[in-house]
């Protein structure tokens, strides 16, 4: 698999995401720069995490509009998988790749801890080595990760599957106890309509090492390997 | 030399000018003596910058010098940006601690923000990239009407900052006390990781090699005296600008990893960076330190507003700036790493062989200033000092034990010192890098892993923390100075770490009272007779004095950040018991010593007595042996007993791994609350699954040691004496900072 991780000023979970795909490929990922409006073709396109742009204006919103996302945009309408991850997630979220929006947490404060997501569905690239309804346990690091879709939003997001992992408690029940930021329907990831574009919150790259945060996160890695390999 | 011309509307340099200077008027006759004429504005706010406590150390100088600095490890002690230690493997990590408490006080977010900003900037200038950031906090009472905002604030800054740089804040330690009601403290730790053959130095070098400005532009923030300077220079009244800096930390974000770019070419000769008296002192460092002389065209400076004049530029405390000497003909190199990342870039001057400073503005010369007497010619003062007598040591038996015991350990457990301080570590990222093995509260110091590169094979492990029991540095300055270290060099110990240096940061109270000047000498005996008896060099620190509200001091709070390697970091342990039937061993000697202690404090309400000796020895043979048994492998969870003594030890240890534990009192305590709430010194306690190989092994090397039961279960039991489930327990413990701080009103 070859997989490319842009790039933004203010970017940091970038090195980490990078760090769990040679893991798990054996490989370097391709860095691109937000500058570049053109890179190589590649397997699999990473949004990383971070404070692109400082996160001034908006999350999110300066990064959606730089010149490497529009080159991002007309791959991912081509079909090229996007993983979107925490400050990635809301990027693509701006840029419309992905329905909903990230609010400010609940609570008003930036939350750094582990949590217990319930994989909804292993019928994507993104989730095929996971079982529906397992629980797994990776970290968050946000501020503003409160996922808010309007109710038909996601009544269609419910209907056609697109929500890929919801917060839940350590037994995997689906309430208040396990929500680290008041995210509606506990929603922690979505896909997009072709499931191609995946963006969640957690952080599966902070979870791929028994002795650093555990290895949850490392299925979904595995899982695009085998399929785009 | 030139004599400078004058600015228009320069007032002239009264009394009152040099006092709003802070200088004193012996002070001022060395400014004329060293100058020969009456200083410019621009050339007195240098000296004032030059010869603040801050940058001058002149209170602190003489004491400073009694600490050891010096080890085999030990690249670079103080004196630089940050301190360098050899880790192995051609690696360096570099550390400093620095305060902001002032501006932490007048504006909590900026204030620790910045305080996370400049700390950060003294390690990247070096040549690291930070790695682990920790932060020693010291909060007065909660039921002071700041005492919330002021947490809320400064942590909410500290997560601000550190998390968008993405640099993991993974340590770190929180108290409460009124002694804090009007000053708090802000201590902020950084860590980094450099090539040890590419570490870069502040010394300038190479004349005519040109001096360059990087970052963000100057502002009017933070300038020292900044009222007078607008008022009086401006002709009317331009707004009154706060003297608190402003942080950008995405801006910093930028300029690490532009900084880090350049550095990986060879076009540096020096880098500073513009912390306390910005551009004033990083440029009289850089040209002091290499011996040489520069011209700084002020008016190439970049300016984030029109109308400012040298006196600002000179002693804005913009932040993330940095100033830079290059190789000759490497400007168009540097200028498009920096244009890459969004940054200014400008040639503001070069380095001269005159050894002075020579100011421009527009052409015209407006400072003109002999380097070395600033520095040889600079005050020093040795203060006049009393010690703090050590007070009488309290009887054991003169101590109520408990009317309840569980009530006793439900409100040890949920005190304000105790009590879990999640509420604030959530706030941090202290994942980020992927590199984070032992998180906050799962141990006693945090432990990172280091790559070792292409040199080897694993990985090894840095251990980070910071101590300081400040009620026993007043009760005892040379006791609570030893303590300090001592304890910092257990911590490291106790995940099996070998303890390697130290950052010391000095806060106290007004150095011109006898008294106070006395618990700094006292101090500083302590810790540098614990720092030479452990092997333990200091190699950076800060001091910050006048800490004083209304003429109340803070209590002294020598804080003493440490780092140590452990070669395998998978041999490291935590404080986590995580599963039963492992014995639990009790290591190093129990006399049962409550003075000073929290118990004493939080369930009878006395603040008394001698503080626990520490006998450096015994210390050092405990520890030894612990870090032996650990990466020996032949220890499951270890914890180092200090706040609370050995109940609230063992109760943490079963609250952080969900495992209870079954325990009761060796044959012939005599006093049960003194057992297991003293605050004897060298002790660890650990969890092992063979306690009789472990006893015998430490009574072989002289420590020791003995098994008070095992863990297990739902609850913590003392047979006899208390049980009590880890629910409840961790309910309270856990319960009271959050508490607090959705509480409304401002009474806790």
């Amino acid at each position: 698999m070859k997989a490319a991780v842009l790039v933004f000023p203010g970017s940091n979970r970038e090195v980490d995401v990078a760090q769990a795909i040679e893991l798990v490929t054996g490989r370097k990922p391709e860095m691109v720069w937000h500058g570049d409006g053109d890179f190589a073709k590649t397997d699999l396109i990473v949004v990383p995490g971070g404070f692109s742009y400082g996160d001034y204006l908006r999350c999110g919103a300066m990064a959606a509009q730089s010149p490497v996302m529009v080159e991002v945009k007309r791959r991912a309408g081509q079909g090229v998988p996007v993983l979107a991850i925490c400050n990635g997630f809301q990027i693509a979220a701006e840029a419309g790749l992905l329905p909903g929006v990230l609010m400010r947490n609940a609570h008003l404060k930036f939350v750094c801890a582990d949590v217990h997501l319930k994989v909804e569905t292993s019928q994507s690239l993104f989730t095929n080595r996971y079982q529906a309804g397992q629980v797994i346990r990776v970290p968050v690091a946000h501020a503003e990760g409160n996922y808010f879709a309007d109710a038909e939003t996601l009544k269609r997001l419910e209907d056609r599957g697109q929500v890929a992992f919801r917060y839940c408690a350590p037994d995997g029940t689906v309430d208040g106890s396990g929500n680290p930021n008041g995210s509606i329907e506990n929603i922690a990831g979505v896909f997009n309509e072709a499931k191609t574009v995946m963006g969640l919150m957690p952080h599966p790259e902070n979870a791929v090492e028994p002795m650093f945060g555990g290895c949850d996160g490392r299925a979904l890695f595995e899982g695009l390997v085998e399929a785009l390999t | 030399m030139t004599q400078p011309v004058k600015l228009p509307n320069e007032p002239a340099i009264t009394p009152q000018i040099v006092a709003d200077h802070g200088l004193s008027p012996d002070e001022y006759q060395r400014v004329l003596a060293i100058m020969g004429r009456t200083p410019t504005l621009v050339e007195l706010g240098i000296f004032s910058a030059m010869w603040s406590e801050h940058c001058s150390y002149k209170s602190s100088k003489v004491w400073l010098k009694k600490l050891p600095t010096t080890a085999p490890w030990v690249i670079q002690g103080p004196g630089e940006n940050a301190g360098v230690i050899d880790i192995g493997d051609g690696q360096a990590a570099i550390f400093k601690m620095e305060s902001h408490n002032h501006p932490s006080y007048i504006e909590p977010y900026q204030g620790a923000a910045t305080g996370v900003g400049g700390i950060l900037r003294d390690v990247f200038t070096m040549g690291a990239r930070p790695v682990a950031n920790l932060n020693a906090l010291r909060f007065g009472e909660p039921q002071h009407p700041k005492t919330r905002h002021l947490v809320s604030g400064v942590v909410a800054g500290i997560g601000g900052y550190g998390n968008c740089m993405g640099i993991p804040t993974v340590g770190g330690e929180t108290n409460f006390h009124a002694a804090y009601n009007g000053n708090i403290l802000v201590n902020a730790m950084t860590v980094g990781i450099a090539p040890a053959n590419r570490i870069f130095y502040a010394a300038a070098a190479g004349v005519g090699n040109p001096l360059v400005y990087v970052g963000s532009k100057t502002g009017r923030d933070g300038i020292h005296g900044a009222t007078m300077a607008s008022t009086e220079f401006n002709d009317d009244s331009e707004e009154k600008r706060p003297t608190v800096q402003v942080g950008d930390p995405f801006v910093e974000k930028l300029l690490l990893e532009a900084c880090l770019e350049l550095m990986a070419t060879d076009a540096i000769v020096a880098i500073q960076d513009m912390g306390a008296a910005g551009l004033t002192s990083s440029s009289f460092e850089m040209a002091a330190k290499g011996g040489l002389g520069v011209i700084v065209e002020l008016d190439k400076v970049p300016m984030r507003e029109t109308g400012m004049n040298p006196y600002e530029l000179m002693l804005s405390e913009s932040q993330e700036r940095m100033l830079i000497v290059l190789k000759p003909g490497r400007e168009a190199l540097a200028r498009r790493i920096f244009e890459k990342w969004e940054l200014d870039f400008a040639v503001i001057g070069h380095l001269t062989d005159t050894e002075r400073m020579v100011l421009s503005w527009h052409g015209d010369i407006v400072g003109d200033i002999p380097i070395p007497p600033l520095v040889t010619e600079a005050p020093v003062y040795e203060r006049p000092w009393t010690l703090t007598p050590l007070p009488a040591v309290l009887d054991p038996a003169s101590v109520a034990a408990p009317k309840d015991w569980r009530a006793s350990l439900v409100t040890l457990m949920s005190c304000p010192d105790l009590a879990s301080k999640a509420w604030i570590w959530r706030q941090y990222d202290h994942l980020i890098m992927g590199n984070t093995a032992i998180r906050p509260q799962d141990g006693d110091a945090a432990v990172v892993r280091v790559p070792r590169g292409s040199s080897g094979i694993g990985h090894k492990g840095l251990a980070m923390t910071s101590d300081c029991t400040p009620r026993y540095v007043q009760a005892h300055p040379e006791t609570g100075g030893r303590q300090a270290v001592a304890e910092a060099w257990r911590n490291i110990t106790a995940v099996g770490a070998t303890p390697l240096a130290v950052t010391d940061n000095m806060n106290f109270g007004n150095p011109q009272k006898p008294e106070i000047m006395g618990q700094f000498a006292g101090a500083i005996m302590g810790m540098a007779e614990a720092c030479k008896a452990l092997d333990f060099p200091v190699v950076s620190g800060n001091v910050s004095l006048y800490n004083e509200t209304e003429g109340k001091p803070i209590l002294p709070t020598p804080t003493i950040g440490a780092v140590g390697v452990i070669e395998d970091i998978a041999h490291a342990v935590g404080s986590r018991i995580t599963q039963g039937g492992l014995a639990i061993v009790l290591l190093g000697e129990t006399a049962g010593w409550l003075g000073q202690s929290l118990y004493l404090r939080e369930i009878l309400g006395r603040e008394e007595g001698a503080p626990p000796p520490v006998d450096l020895a015994a210390e050092r043979r405990n520890g030894d042996f612990v870090r032996g048994e650990i990466v020996g492998r032949r220890v499951a969870a270890c914890h180092d007993l200090s706040d609370g003594g050995l109940l609230v030890g063992l109760a943490e240890m079963c609250l952080a791994g969900g495992t209870g534990a079954t325990v009761k009192l060796p044959a012939g305590t005599s006093l049960p609350h003194a057992f297991l709430y003293g605050e004897d010194q060298g002790r660890y306690l650990v969890a092992t699954d063979d306690g009789g190989a472990l006893i015998a092994a430490a009574q072989a090397a002289g420590v020791p040691a003995v098994q008070l039961g095992y863990s297990g279960g739902p609850d913590l039991i003392v047979e006899g004496l208390l049980s009590i489930a880890l629910s409840d327990l961790r309910a309270v413990h856990e319960s009271w900072l959050p508490d607090y701080m959705n509480s409304m009103n401002s009474a806790a």
